[in-house]
């Protein structure tokens, strides 16, 4: 792939490198009279220079020799010859030669110095991620499993004397534990599809209500604490999209409000449909962003300076990039007069309802018992009048 | 009451043995245990049991290899585990003839739900006239659904769904189940024509559109019909 896009990309600094020679050396030669062939050779050098700051060695190099053939076979006399008469204008050539290969040469050094630079910064940057991703994967998986053990020591104790309560306290909290390590786990299977670029998306028909009710049946514990509402746009269409990812990024979201909110605060979920695109909204009441934090929000391993427990920097990323395997967008801002509002925009096609309709026609057909569409209670002959309805609508 | 029923668990972890012995042996089951494919498939063999318990990730054979050759004569219900975020496996193993399945980690309650609705469905194979759910009521011979004493006016497509997901309650069914079983064989990928028809029986059915009671969502994989309130 990277070596293929090399290669197309210099096969057009070749191309551009070639004509721009030949249209500065055509202009030129219209001019010739009024400027003389010596400064040509500087405005061709000049081009080479330029070619030089922007393209890689190579095209440079074939610029400067073509424009120093051009200059020797159409501007110094005698023309349309590559002989050259006067010493001075073989001196000029060569220079002409050196002063271009210079150019090509220099040029090329300070780019790859930078692109080394660059690398290296890269790398840097990578690593110091990496290091914050270990570091707070390694604190959000020993806490867990410092609670598994530490209650099941307590547990096992024979002559402790903890009370009934604070038995069942304990197992609860071994519960809590297990399914956060859980939840960890999930997150970094997602976060290793997106990273190794794996990520296929299975588009398939979505219901709305379903899509929304799954992620927060999912969390209901953690939701007892807050005040959940959710508002669907009626006549919602049914869409086609990939539900265990969207359902997925939805989770992530509703679980960071969970985190990140105060208890009592109030969440608000908003699905609507407009324009072929799908559009989520889920806001709180709590504390909101500041300037900064709603910039690197969606940053790799970003993590709140509000550290909580649960959280680890990847679950933005991975709604980040489920969402864009989607073609969509995901944003957040601060939402009036307090608090966040996080947004989702996913492009994707309806089912029309006329197909329903026709569908609904074919079943008709196919299959005996499903005589009619209409209620079950209407007696037979409001059947037949109403079967004759849909007939007409057709 | 009559003798414990057997159930034959087939799982490598030993982790996973030991959990589900001591869960079902306190329920009043009597359990058996395999680590292997082939250990499974014989003791099912020697002591046929009335349920089994497969995990899909044995190590010496595919898990949907066994279930294929379970089902050339087994009748018993089985329950297969396995991990999460593989739909399709679970869609496939639903195929190929298990009951129902559970994703690890999962809870033991919710396993020996699962256990008790299969076993309830492989033995009792009597006609019913009127399935009862709380307040929502199927009248099978007069093809009438009330909810709260109050009639429930659906199509016939919503009827023919809704007494599909009910009469098999507690059970997963696969949307290609549903669709080859009340569309026909050809529609098995309209997956569309169901969610509509699943949204509309859930605006006439459920009480709490957002949260819903008795017709509950399977991500990936289908619909399951619940018998009693959760919670």
């Amino acid at each position: 792939m990277k070596l293929n896009y090399f290669r197309q990309n210099s096969f057009r600094q070749f191309t551009i490198a070639v004509l721009s020679v030949i249209v500065v050396a055509f202009i030129c030669f219209l001019f010739v009279d009024y400027i003389g062939y010596r400064s040509v050779a500087l405005l061709l050098l000049a081009t080479v220079s330029v070619l030089a700051i922007f393209f890689s060695r190579f095209p440079v190099f074939v610029a400067a020799a073509l424009s120093a053939l051009i200059w020797d076979y159409f501007f110094i006399p005698p023309h349309f010859t590559l002989h050259v008469e006067s010493s001075e204008d073989v001196l000029m050539l060569l220079m002409y030669f050196v002063i271009a290969l210079i150019n090509g040469v220099l040029t090329s050094k300070v780019r790859e110095l930078e692109k080394l630079e660059l690398q290296k910064e890269e790398r840097s940057n990578t690593l110091k991620l990496y290091k914050t991703l270990f570091d707070s994967i390694s604190h959000e998986l020993r806490t867990p499993i410092a609670t598994i053990v530490g209650a099941s020591d307590n547990l096992l104790q024979k002559d402790s004397n903890v009370s009934e309560n604070d038995k069942s306290n304990l197992v609860n909290e071994i519960s809590i534990a297990a399914f956060r390590l859980n939840r960890l786990i999930d997150n970094l299977l997602n976060m290793q599809r997106l990273e190794s670029g794996m990520l296929k998306i299975k588009p398939d028909w979505c219901e709305i209500n379903e899509l929304i009710n799954s992620p927060v049946s999912r969390l209901k514990n953690e939701l007892s604490t807050h005040t959940l509402k959710i508002e669907i746009q009626e006549d919602f269409p049914v869409i086609k999209l990939d539900f265990g990812l969207i359902e997925q990024a939805l989770f992530n979201l509703v679980h960071n409000e969970t985190l990140y909110t105060p208890a009592d605060s109030e969440i608000v979920i908003t699905a609507s449909y407009n324009t072929n695109h799908l559009i989520i909204k889920i806001s709180d009441n709590g504390k909101g962003f500041t300037h900064q934090e709603l910039n690197l929000l969606f940053s790799k391993f970003y993590r709140s300076s509000v550290k909580t427990a649960g959280g680890t920097g990847l679950g933005l990323s991975i709604v980040k990039g489920f969402v864009e395997a989607h073609g969509g967008k995901v944003s957040v801002s601060n939402n009036v007069p307090t608090g966040a509002k996080f947004t989702l925009e996913i492009p994707t096609e309806p089912f029309e309802l006329n197909d329903y309709m026709d569908f609904s026609d074919m079943v008709v057909k196919k299959n005996m018992e499903h005589e009619t569409l209409t209620d079950i209670y209407t007696p037979k002959t409001t059947n037949k009048s109403k079967s004759s309805d849909k007939t007409t609508q057709n | 009451m009559s003798a414990p029923m057997n159930i034959l668990v087939i799982d490598d972890e030993v982790q996973i043995r030991k959990l589900l012995e001591i869960t079902l042996n306190s329920n009043d089951y009597h359990t058996m245990l395999a680590a292997t494919a082939k250990e499974g498939i014989t003791m099912s063999v020697v002591h046929p049991p009335d349920l089994i318990v497969l995990d899909l990730g044995l190590p010496d054979e595919d898990g949907q290899v066994v279930l294929r050759k379970l089902r050339e004569w087994y009748l018993g219900a089985i329950i297969i585990l396995s991990v999460r975020s593989s739909e399709e496996e679970i869609v496939k193993a639903l195929d190929n003839g298990a009951n129902d399945y559970l994703t690890k980690p999962f809870r033991t309650g919710e396993l020996l739900a699962r256990i008790r609705t299969a076993l309830r469905q492989t033995q009792n194979t009597t006609q019913v006239q009127k399935l009862e759910f709380d307040k929502l009521i199927i009248d099978l011979t007069t093809r009438t659904v009330t909810l709260d004493n109050e009639p429930v006016k659906l199509t016939a497509t919503e009827y023919s769904l809704l007494t599909l997901l009910a009469k098999n309650d507690g059970k997963v069914l696969t949307h290609q189940y549903i669709l080859k079983n009340i569309w026909g064989p050809g529609y098995t990928l309209q997956s569309q024509y169901l969610r509509v028809f699943v949204g509309q029986l859930r605006k006439k059915i459920e009480p709490n559109i957002n949260s819903p009671r008795f017709i509950l969502t399977e991500s990936g994989i289908g619909y399951r019909f619940c018998t009693k309130d959760e919670d």
